[in-house]
C-alpha cells in the first residue's frame, strides 16, 4: 500500500491483513541534520533540520519563495478524537505541516483497566489504546512518513494498573515513545504506590529494550495545582524521582525526557517566573532531554489568547533549549481538538521557532541579575523538599502525609496536597514477594529471576519470547460486535464517494461548523441570541463555544458550533473552470512579436502597493519579465488620472489594484473605471484588469472588468490573460 | 500540615555550597529517595508484571488474564505465572502454548498444585 498525494487515505484498505503487519523499526527518532547551518531560500538558518519531501509551508512563506524550514526539535501534536480511523487522516495532515511526534491520548478510564483492551471501541476524549488501533495507526504512519520523507514517532501512555502489559504491546508494535511515571498513577489515578513503582520497574525495563523515549508526568502537577508557579520546587523533585529511577532501571538518559511546562501565563509576569524555572531545570537535568510542553492551566476558550501564551512558551524554548516541542491545540479550552486546530498549534510552533532561529547567538541570559538569584533559590527549595521527604521516612511516607501538589511555595505548606495511602488505592494488596524459585522465562525482565542452570538466557526455556520471535505474538481483532471500526465505517460509507461532501471537524462527516458572531448587546443576552442565530441559520445542536465581553452594553463576541443537515453533491456544484495559463515561452514570443504597454496604479484612497508591484516587477516574477512595459502611477491614484494616462500612452491595458473593501469601495471603483472608459470611448480597445486580496475573477467581471486576480495570483497569470485577451480583441476587429 | 515559608532559615546549610555542589546534592538525594522503590521492584511481582511475562511467552491478553487469576487463587504468584505455565508444559510433555491455553480454559489446575511441592516443602 502506498499513499497518493491527491487521494484520501483508504482506511478500509489499511485495515486489510493487519494481523500480518510488522512495524518497520523500533526506537525513537531525532530529526536529521541538526546543529548545522543551512541555506534555505534567501537565508542562512542556524537551528533547523533536514527538509521534508512534501510539506505545506506557513502562509507568510509566499513572500519568501514558499520555503518551509523545519526546526531542529521534534514537534508534537496530540490527537484525541476517540476514533482512530479519523485520527489517522489528521496524522497525515499534521505530518505535512511538520509534526513528527504523534501522541494519541487514551480514552478516559483506561488507566484503571487491569488488562490490555482489544478491538477498536470508540473512546471518550481519546482512543481505547489497543493492539489493533496501535498497529493500524503505526501502519498508517509508516505510509505517511514515506510521503513526507521523515520518520514519525508514535507515542502513547504506559500508565495505570496495566503498565507492563501495555509496555510489552507497545514494544512489539513499534511504538516509539511513551509517558511512564509511577508518580502520575499515585497522585492522579490513586493507584497504590507500591504497586505503581513495582510495575514501573518492569515497564521501564521493557521500554529500555524497545529504545523508546520516555516522558514523565510531572506537568500534571502544573495543571492540578491552584497556583501553578508555586509548585515549581515540587515539579523539580518529581522530575528528579522519575529520571533517576528510570536511569537506574536501565533506560539510557538520552531516552529520558522531562515533561516540562512553563508554569504560568499572562497577565502574570510569566516570562520572569517561567524563565528562571526553565534555566534551573536545564542546569540540573543536563543529562536528560527536555520535552517542552505548553501551558494549559490558564487556557480559556479564547484561541487568540492561547496562541499568545504558547508563543511566549516557545520563546522560553528558544532562549533555553527544547529537544521536543509539544503543542497544545488552541481550542483545548473549548472542545476535543478539531482537525485544523492541531495544524494551528503545529504552525504556531513552527512559525515561532523559525522566527527565533539563532536568537541565542544574539541574546544572552544575564545570570548576574535576578535570574541567577531565582534559579539558585528554586534549586535550593527543591533540595529542601527532598531532604524533608527523606526525613519523613521516604517517598511513601511523604506521599501519605500529603507532601505533593500542596499549593504552598515549598517550604511553605498550605495543607491542601493530595494524600495517598501506602495500604490503599487501586491495586492495593496485589504485590507478591518473589520466592527464591521465582522464574520468568522472558528475555527482558527487571529484578530477581532464578533462571534454571541449563539455560544461558531465561527465554531459552520457551525457545525465545515474542521480542525474539514475532510470530509468537497473538493478534486479537474485534471483541465487540457493534462497537468497532467496521460498524463506524459502514455508518459513514456514503461519504466514501468523493462526490458527496459534508463538513467535519473531528470525525468523518460529523457535519460540525462554527460561526463567529458579534452581537451589539450584553454578554448574557448575546449567549442566548447567538444560539437563536445558529438555529435560524439552520444548524442542529447549536452550542456556544466562546464568548467575550467587548463592552458591558455595546457588544459581545460569540462563537457557536452546530451541525449542518445537508450534504454537498459535487455533481450539482458549479465550479468555474480554471483558466489555462500560457507557458512563459508562449507569452514571451507573443510580446516579442507585438510589444505591449500597460498603465497601473492602486486606485482610490488606498496606499497598498505590494501586490501590484509584485505583479509588475521583474524581480518578483511580474509581467515585466515577459517584456511587457508599464507605467506605474503609484497609490491612491484617482480613477480619472489612470484612464487619462492610458489614453495618453495608448496603453493596451489598465491594471488597477484595490485592497480596501470597506463599504464595497473596491467594487465601486471597478465600476467607475469601466464606466469612465466607456465614456471616453476606449472601452472596446482597452483591457481592464483589477487585482487585490478580496478580488475574485467573478466579482471583477460583474463590476465590468475583463478579469480579476486575487490571492495566489502571479505575474504569469496576468501576462497570460493579457496576451489571450489581446488576441481575442484583434480577432474581433 | 500548614507552615509559613521558612526558606531563609532552612536554607542556611545550603548557602555555602557552589552550584556544582548543589547539583551533586540534588542528585544524591534523588538517588537515595528511589533506592527503596528499586528494591521493591527487585523483590516483588504483580499481576501486571506476570501478565506481561505471559504475553511475551506468546499468549493473548484474553488468555493471560484467567491464567494469572488462577495462579493468584492457588497462591503461587511468588513463583511467577510464566514459571507455572512452563513447569506444567514440562510435566505434561506438551508445548508451552498448549499448557497455557489449557490453563486459560480452566483445565489442569489440579496438576498445578504438584508443580511446586518440592519447593513448597523447603518453606517449612
Amino acid at each position: 500500500m502506498k499513499l497518493e498525494i491527491n487521494k484520501k487515505i483508504d482506511v478500509k484498505e489499511l485495515l486489510k491483513d493487519l494481523d500480518k503487519y510488522e512495524p518497520r523499526r523500533r526506537g525513537w527518532h531525532w530529526r536529521e541534520g541538526r546543529n548545522e547551518n543551512r541555506t534555505i531560500g534567501d537565508f542562512e538558518f542556524h537551528e533547523t533540520s533536514e527538509a521534508l519531501k512534501n510539506y505545506i509551508p506557513l502562509p507568510g512563506s509566499r513572500g519568501f519563495g514558499y520555503i518551509d524550514p523545519q526546526p531542529d526539535c521534534v514537534i508534537t501534536t496530540e490527537i484525541a478524537s476517540g476514533r482512530f480511523e479519523d485520527d489517522i487522516r489528521r496524522m497525515r495532515m499534521a505530518a505535512w505541516h511538520g509534526a513528527d511526534h504523534i501522541m494519541v491520548i487514551r480514552t478516559a478510564g483506561q488507566s484503571h483497566v487491569d488488562s490490555l483492551l482489544e478491538g477498536t471501541p470508540q473512546g471518550i476524549g481519546g482512543i481505547a489504546v489497543t493492539r489493533k488501533q496501535v498497529r493500524a495507526s503505526r501502519k498508517a504512519l509508516d505510509l505517511i512518513e514515506d510521503e513526507v520523507g521523515r520518520p514519525i514517532n508514535f507515542h502513547s501512555y504506559i500508565s495505570g494498573v496495566a503498565g507492563p502489559d501495555i509496555a510489552v504491546m507497545f514494544a512489539e508494535e513499534g511504538i516509539n515513545g511513551a509517558h511512564q511515571d509511577p508518580q502520575y498513577n499515585v497522585l492522579y489515578r490513586n493507584v497504590n504506590m507500591v504497586r505503581s513503582f513495582t510495575d514501573a520497574c518492569e515497564a521501564k525495563k521493557i521500554m529500555a529494550w524497545a529504545d523508546m523515549l520516555q516522558i514523565d508526568g510531572a506537568h500534571n502537577a502544573n495543571a492540578t495545582a491552584m497556583k501553578a508557579w508555586k509548585v515549581r520546587p515540587e515539579l523539580m523533585v518529581q522530575h528528579a524521582i522519575n529520571c533517576i529511577f528510570s536511569k537506574k532501571v536501565g533506560i539510557k538518559p538520552e531516552n529520558i525526557a522531562l515533561s516540562t511546562v512553563p508554569p504560568t501565563a499572562p497577565p502574570a509576569p510569566c516570562m520572569r517566573l517561567d524563565l528562571a524555572y526553565a534555566v534551573a531545570l536545564r542546569d540540573l537535568f543536563s543529562e536528560y532531554k527536555m520535552r517542552a510542553q505548553q501551558n494549559t492551566k490558564y487556557m480559556e476558550s479564547d484561541m487568540r489568547e492561547a496562541t499568545v501564551s504558547h508563543t511566549l512558551n516557545l520563546m522560553i524554548s528558544r532562549l533555553t533549549s527544547a529537544d521536543i516541542q509539544s503543542t497544545i491545540t488552541p481550542d483545548e479550552g473549548r472542545n476535543v481538538p478539531w482537525h485544523y486546530n492541531n495544524i494551528a498549534a503545529i504552525s504556531t510552533a513552527k512559525q515561532a521557532l523559525n522566527g527565533m532561529d539563532g536568537l541565542r547567538e544574539m541574546v544572552k541570559l544575564d545570570r548576574e541579575g535576578p535570574l541567577g538569584k531565582d534559579v539558585r533559590e528554586l534549586k535550593e527549595r527543591a533540595i529542601l523538599f527532598m531532604e524533608e521527604i527523606l526525613e519523613s521516612g521516604g517517598y511513601f511516607n511523604a506521599a501519605e502525609e500529603g507532601f505533593f501538589i500542596d499549593s504552598g511555595y515549598y517550604p511553605e505548606r498550605n495543607g491542601d496536597g493530595i494524600p495517598r495511602q501506602i495500604h490503599g488505592g487501586i491495586g492495593y494488596g496485589f504485590v507478591f514477594e518473589r520466592d527464591p524459585d521465582y522464574f520468568a522465562p522472558v528475555s527482558v525482565h527487571y529484578g530477581y529471576n532464578n533462571v534454571p542452570k541449563e539455560f544461558a538466557n531465561a527465554s531459552d526455556a520457551i525457545g525465545g519470547d515474542t521480542f525474539e520471535d514475532r510470530s509468537k505474538i497473538q493478534y486479537v481483532d474485534e471483541l465487540d460486535e457493534t462497537d468497532n471500526v467496521n460498524t463506524r465505517l459502514k455508518e459513514t460509507e456514503k461519504y466514501d464517494d468523493p462526490k458527496t461532501l459534508r463538513p467535519e471537524v473531528e470525525w468523518k462527516a460529523d457535519g460540525i461548523v462554527s460561526t463567529t458572531i458579534f452581537l451589539p448587546c450584553d454578554e448574557r443576552t448575546a449567549e442566548f441570541a447567538a444560539i437563536k442565530c445558529g438555529e435560524k441559520m439552520g444548524l442542529d445542536d447549536v452550542t456556544l463555544v466562546h464568548k467575550q465581553c467587548i463592552h458591558p452594553s455595546e457588544g459581545t463576541l460569540v462563537e457557536i458550533k452546530g451541525k449542518v443537515k445537508f450534504d454537498i453533491k459535487l455533481d450539482e456544484l458549479v465550479i468555474p473552470e480554471k483558466i489555462p495559463v500560457l507557458s512563459d515561452e508562449q507569452i514571451r514570443e507573443d510580446i516579442n512579436d507585438r510589444p505591449m504597454f500597460v498603465v497601473a496604479a492602486t486606485i482610490g484612497q488606498d496606499e497598498h502597493s505590494v501586490g501590484l508591484k509584485e505583479t509588475l516587477d521583474i524581480k518578483h516574477g511580474g509581467i515585466e519579465r515577459f517584456g511587457i512595459k508599464y507605467l506605474y502611477l503609484g497609490t491612491s491614484c484617482p480613477v480619472e488620472k489612470l484612464v487619462d494616462a492610458a489614453i495618453e500612452t495608448k496603453a493596451d491595458a489598465i491594471l488597477a489594484s484595490t485592497i480596501i473593501t470597506h463599504d464595497d469601495v473596491h467594487i465601486k471603483n471597478m465600476k467607475k473605471l469601466n464606466e469612465l472608459c466607456i465614456e471616453k470611448g476606449i472601452r472596446d480597445r482597452i483591457i481592464l484588469i483589477c487585482g487585490g486580496t478580496q478580488v475574485t475573477n467573478e466579482i471583477a467581471i460583474e463590476a465590468g472588468m475583463d478579469a480579476g486576480f486575487g490571492r495566489g495570483s502571479h505575474g504569469n497569470d496576468v501576462a497570460s490573460f493579457l496576451v489571450k485577451k489581446r488576441r481575442e480583441l484583434t480577432n474581433a476587429r | 500540615m500548614k507552615r509559613a515559608d521558612d526558606f531563609e532559615t532552612r536554607r542556611k546549610h545550603l548557602a555555602g555550597l557552589t552550584d556544582e555542589q548543589l547539583k551533586e546534592r540534588f542528585w544524591f538525594l534523588a538517588s537515595k529517595i528511589v533506592e527503596p522503590m528499586l528494591e521493591l521492584g527487585y523483590r516483588n511481582t504483580t499481576p501486571a508484571i506476570e501478565r506481561s511475562v505471559l504475553l511475551r511467552m506468546g499468549f493473548s491478553s484474553l488468555e493471560v488474564k484467567p491464567i494469572v487469576e488462577g495462579v493468584m487463587n492457588k497462591g503461587l504468584m511468588k513463583f511467577g505465572a510464566g514459571n507455572v505455565v512452563w513447569r506444567l508444559s514440562k510435566k505434561l510433555g506438551i508445548s508451552v502454548r498448549e499448557a497455557g491455553i489449557a490453563l486459560s480454559e480452566g483445565k489442569h489446575w489440579d496438576e498445578v498444585d504438584e508443580l511446586f511441592i518440592k519447593v513448597l516443602s523447603h518453606d517449612n
